[in-house]
Formats: C-alpha cells, sequence, structure tokens
C-alpha cells in the first residue's frame, strides 16, 4: 500500500528523517513511536504533502506522492489527523462533518450543494461513533478538547480515506476516551490503512495489531510486535528506559 | 424564542419601511428632500461594496485594501458612457468630452470606443473588475501571501492605480475626475424623478446583492469560506483547492464593488480618483468593521450609519470627523468585537437568552 525508499529530509542541515525501508500493507495499523524529535510528525507531514522532501521515492497505492500538493495527495485517499486538533472552530460540528465528507469540492459543486439523505445518515452515523451525536448543532470551538480530537477523527473518516495518519490521538484524553478511541482506531484498521504516532505504552499495546516501528533521530531502530519492541534493549535504552543521554 | 419581535425582523422591517415608503413617498409628498433622496442612494452603493468586503473579509478574513478601486472601475466605466451620450452637448460642442479638448486632445481615444453602447459600458464596468481580481487574485494567493502581507500588496495596488489615474495622460479626467453628466438612458439626471427612480434601483439592487450574499453564506461555499478562516491547511488536507476558493470570493467582492460604483456614478454627478485613494479603501473597511464584520447585515448598517454621521457630523462639526470616527473605530476594536450589529444581538441574547455562538439549531449560518 504504502512504500517509502531511501527519504531524506533536512532542515538547515540537521537531518531530521533518514528512512532506508518502510511500507505498511492493506489494512494494518502501525504505530510509530520514538523519542521527541525522532521525527515522527515530519514523517507524517511528508505523507499528506505539508512538509517537501529532499530526496527519496514514496508511492501510494502505485502513485508517487512526494512533489504533490496537499489536495492532490488527499484526493488519493491519504487523511491527515494532526497533533493539535485541526477543525473548524466557528462551524458546528455538523458542519465541520458535512464539509470533510467525500463529494466534488469545486467552487460551483459548492454552492449548489444539496444534502442527500445518504450522507445525512453517513455523518449521523460517524457522528455516533466518536459520541458527538448530541453535539451536533454545538460550535465546534466550544468543544472539550478530547472532543475536539474525536471530531478531528471524524473529519478523517468521513473523507473515505484509504490511508489514515493519526497524529497523537489519545493526548489529552482521560483514560477512558483513550481506550474508546483505541477501539474506534482498530475497528478503523479492518478496512483502512492507519499509521498511529502515539507515546502512551498502554494505548500502544491495545491497539498495534501487527508491527510497532521504533524511529530515533530519523532513522528507523527496529520494526516488530509489541512485545519485542517493548523487550528491545536498544528501544530500552533510548526510549523507554529514559537513561540514556539520547533524551535530551 | 419564535414569538418575540427578533432584532433580524426588526432590521428588515425598518429597512423596507423607512427606505421603500417612508422616504419616497415623503419624497413625492415633499416631506423629503432631492438632496436627501441622492444621499440615502449614494449610501446603497456603499453598503453593496461592504456586502463584498463583508464577505472577503468577515466570512473568508482576507483582508483586500483595494475595494475603492474596484468601487471606482464600475463608476468611471458608467461615467464614461455618460459623457459620451452627450458629446456634442459640452461647451464646446465637441465631439469628445470636455477635459480632453482643455487637454488638445482631438481624437477619442481607442479605449473609450465601447463605452459608446450602455449595454457594452453595463458590461466592462462589471467584467473589467472580475477579470483583474481573478488574475490578480491568482497569482497572489497562488504564491501563498496572505494575512498582513495580502492586506500590504492589495494597499500597494490601490496606492499605483491611484496615481496612474490622477494622471491627465490615462485620459481619464486626471485629478478633476469625470463630471458634468448629462442624461443616462435618455433620463435627465437633474431631474428629481430621475433622482428617485436611481434611488430605488440602488435601493433594490441592494436587496438583490443582500439575498444574494445570504444564499452564497448559507451555502456550503459560505462554510468554506468561514472554514479558510478558521484553518485554511484543514481544508487542504481535506481536499478543497483553497486557492480557487480565495479567488473566486475576491472575484465576487470586486464585483460588488463596481455594481455600487456602477450605481454611485450617476447619483453623485462626479468620479474622480480620490474615490479610489487609499484612505477610501480604509475607510470601507471600517464600514464594515464598525457595522459588525461576518454578519452581512452588520455590512450594511455599517455603511449606512458610518456615511449619515459623516454627513450629519461633517455639518455639525467639521473639524472633528475623523476624530470622531477614530475614537468609534477604536471603541470597536476594543469592546465591541463584533460591531453595531454585534452589540444588536448581544442585547437580544440578554433580553431572550438565545445567543448566536451556542450555535443555532436549524444548522443555518447567521447572516
Amino acid at each position: 500500500m504504502l512504500n517509502v525508499k531511501n527519504l531524506n529530509v533536512a532542515f538547515g542541515g540537521v537531518k531530521a528523517l533518514d528512512l532506508h525501508d518502510f511500507s505498511v500493507d492493506m489494512n494494518e495499523l502501525r504505530v510509530i513511536i520514538g523519542p521527541n524529535g525522532a521525527g515522527k510528525s515530519t514523517f507524517l507531514d511528508i505523507l499528506c504533502g505539508k512538509t517537501q522532501a529532499d530526496d527519496g521515492e514514496v508511492t501510494f497505492d502505485g502513485n508517487p506522492i512526494l512533489g504533490k500538493k496537499e489536495v492532490d495527495i488527499a484526493n488519493l485517499g491519504i487523511a491527515r489527523k494532526f497533533q493539535k486538533p485541526s477543525i473548524f472552530g466557528s462551524l458546528t460540528v455538523y458542519d465541520n462533518m458535512l464539509l470533510a465528507a467525500r463529494m466534488p469540492k469545486g467552487i460551483f459543486k459548492s454552492m449548489f450543494f444539496k444534502i442527500s439523505s445518504e450522507l445525512k445518515d453517513r455523518i449521523y452515523q460517524v457522528a455516533k461513533m466518536v459520541r458527538l451525536d448530541i453535539h451536533l448543532s454545538k460550535l465546534a470551538g466550544n468543544l472539550s478538547h478530547g472532543q475536539k480530537q474525536w471530531l478531528e477523527i471524524a473529519i478523517v473518516m468521513l473523507q473515505d480515506p484509504k490511508l489514515l495518519l493519526i497524529d497523537e490521538p489519545a493526548a489529552g484524553m482521560s483514560d477512558e476516551e483513550t481506550y474508546r478511541t483505541g477501539e474506534l482506531l482498530t475497528d478503523l484498521a479492518k478496512h483502512h490503512c492507519v499509521i498511529v504516532i502515539e507515546h502512551d505504552m498502554s494505548f500502544v499495546e491495545q491497539i498495534a495489531n501487527r508491527l510497532v516501528s521504533v524511529l530515533v533521530r530519523g532513522k528507523l531502530l527496529m520494526e516488530g510486535s509489541f512485545a519485542e519492541v517493548r523487550n528491545d534493549q536498544r528501544v530500552i535504552d533510548c526510549y523507554l528506559g529514559r537513561t540514556n543521554t539520547q533524551l535530551e | 424564542m419564535k414569538k418575540y419581535l427578533t432584532a433580524d425582523s426588526l432590521f428588515y422591517i425598518l429597512l423596507i419601511t423607512v427606505f421603500l415608503i417612508v422616504l419616497p413617498l415623503g419624497n413625492i409628498l415633499g416631506f423629503v428632500s432631492n438632496n436627501t433622496i441622492s444621499l440615502w442612494g449614494r449610501y446603497f452603493c456603499f453598503a453593496i461594496a461592504a456586502l463584498g468586503i463583508d464577505l472577503i473579509w468577515g466570512y473568508t478574513g482576507v483582508l483586500s485594501m483595494c475595494q475603492a478601486f474596484f468601487f471606482c472601475l464600475g463608476g468611471y466605466s458608467i461615467a464614461m458612457h455618460m459623457l459620451l451620450s452627450a458629446t456634442g452637448k459640452g461647451v464646446y460642442s465637441a465631439a469628445i468630452p470636455d477635459f480632453m479638448v482643455w487637454n488638445q486632445v482631438e481624437t477619442l481615444p481607442f479605449f473609450w470606443e465601447p463605452f459608446h453602447s450602455f449595454g457594452l459600458s453595463l458590461m466592462l464596468a462589471l467584467a473589467l473588475p472580475a477579470i483583474f481580481a481573478f488574475l490578480f487574485g491568482f497569482f497572489v494567493f497562488r504564491s501563498r501571501i496572505k494575512g498582513v502581507y495580502f492586506a500590504i500588496i492589495t494597499q500597494a495596488l490601490a496606492l499605483a492605480v491611484w496615481l496612474i489615474f490622477l494622471r491627465n495622460e490615462t485620459m481619464l479626467g486626471g485629478t478633476n475626475g469625470l463630471t458634468d453628466f448629462k442624461s443616462l438612458l435618455g433620463f435627465e439626471l437633474s431631474n428629481p424623478k430621475t433622482k428617485l427612480g436611481l434611488y430605488l434601483i440602488a435601493f433594490l439592487t441592494l436587496c438583490g446583492t443582500f439575498l444574494f450574499c445570504r444564499w452564497l453564506v448559507n451555502s456550503k461555499f459560505g462554510k468554506v469560506l468561514v472554514g479558510i478562516l478558521d484553518s485554511e491547511s484543514r481544508l487542504s488536507f481535506t481536499a478543497y483547492n483553497v486557492v480557487n476558493y480565495k479567488v473566486a470570493v475576491f472575484v465576487i467582492a470586486a464585483v460588488l464593488a463596481a455594481i455600487g460604483g456602477v450605481l454611485y456614478a450617476p447619483q453623485t454627478g462626479i468620479i474622480t480618483p480620490g474615490r479610489m485613494d487609499v484612505k477610501a479603501s480604509i475607510e470601507m473597511v471600517m464600514w464594515v468593521a464598525l457595522g459588525g464584520r461576518g454578519r452581512l447585515k452588520g455590512a450594511i448598517i455599517g455603511a449606512l450609519l458610518v456615511n449619515y454621521l459623516y454627513s450629519v457630523c461633517t455639518s455639525l462639526f467639521p473639524e472633528s470627523w475623523l476624530y470622531i470616527l477614530g475614537i468609534l473605530f477604536i471603541l470597536t476594536v476594543l469592546f465591541f468585537e463584533k460591531g453595531f450589529w454585534g452589540l444588536i444581538e448581544m442585547l437580544e441574547a440578554k433580553l431572550t437568552g438565545w445567543s448566536p455562538a451556542k450555535g443555532s439549531e436549524s444548522l443555518k449560518a447567521n447572516v
């Protein structure tokens, strides 16, 4: 599904990312962990077109995506949830979800847009999944932090993407909300390809269904199951154990 | 909340009764002077332009500082037509407008030719600003110029075109502008009935453009505009081509300003580069800020109220108008972020317990 080869990104001479080989399969939920500054978010930024890579090769579904614009990448079926909730605060929850839904998004299509009952049902269905169905007429800016996170996940889901890039979904959530988010992501991974960045280890344990990738200083340190990663000495040294000098 | 007389319905009732019934009837019966009618007729033109500014600035958050230029493109186009239709009746009985005679021009410049026809003039009055806004907007927005940089670039544009229009060589009357219009489509402009007619046309056009804008901001297009204000990047990642939307709203705002200009010139009897200088565009933005940005009614109220206040104040205390405007602006920025209409909405919320900030049940935007 997603193949990355020799990807290089540097910011002002500092190498932010240096990935030789990385790939994610259909219906896989991949978790990426790593200490701060490891290049996790930068990696997602490149996949969704926010940041441009220096060189390398990234193909999604057979299409090269490096150098493409955000809109074109979104149209290929890649959707991104940001670390800091990125929603439309002065629109209602319902309008937020309506704008996101997959449909032709040209100017005139938007002017003469009439909502179909299928789309309405779909919005209610997704809203129910993220427990926002009773808040549909609320302004999104007035939601709690956790609800904003969920709204953004709903926005991403409604785009019907093939690949979901989810950056720290559980940040700022209560334990119960975190667990619920985990269920949601596991559910999504049944039909989508999902990449999740996360720090919360019990959350990672809950959602990692196949592989966990560990990024350190822009390089892939190792890939393995959650148990393998957790017990790997190098990972413990540089990340989990927090005994290493790499942690500034 | 339905059983109360809402501020919304009060606005419509007041607007229609005062401007469509009381003032015109009073004019016919002789209570309201022709001057007052012309004055309000011109304010409606400003309100139409203000609607455009509200769309691009209030809803989309893009501050355009050259709207007065688009206003004048409309005004100059119709003024050129009125001058051409009166050639031969001037002081010199020449086949070209009088100001050209003073400038020792003998033949009509080629770009004046299309303005012999009223239809073509009207079309150009709207097409010129539209094309200009499209080209300028396309290149500027595509380069991802936004925020204060866009404001500065449009302000520079306003200054540049003002300097061009000031020159006699531009053949548009230089500093004096175009004036001494006689008639439009055969109607004598000095006739009070023509003045009342123009006033009514301006008011109905204002109503029409208001309905158009209301439809626009309630459509999904309008929600995308608010989305640009809230989070432009989120829109891009949701597969909206934000550049296209910004260009579209810039063009719409330009055309609205031009419509205002077309109706303004025949009612005022003169159009000069002073209408399009840097200050003029800033004033237009201030109408919307004072009236209430992000609300279409705010734009209309702002344009009407500020201009009415202007004519009252300049006749009562001529020296102090700029201070009054400045104080109003500072008060608005400091205390009434949502402007005059926002203040009314706040009062209404206090009285009825309903507020737009809680969101509306109908899932429709407030306009």
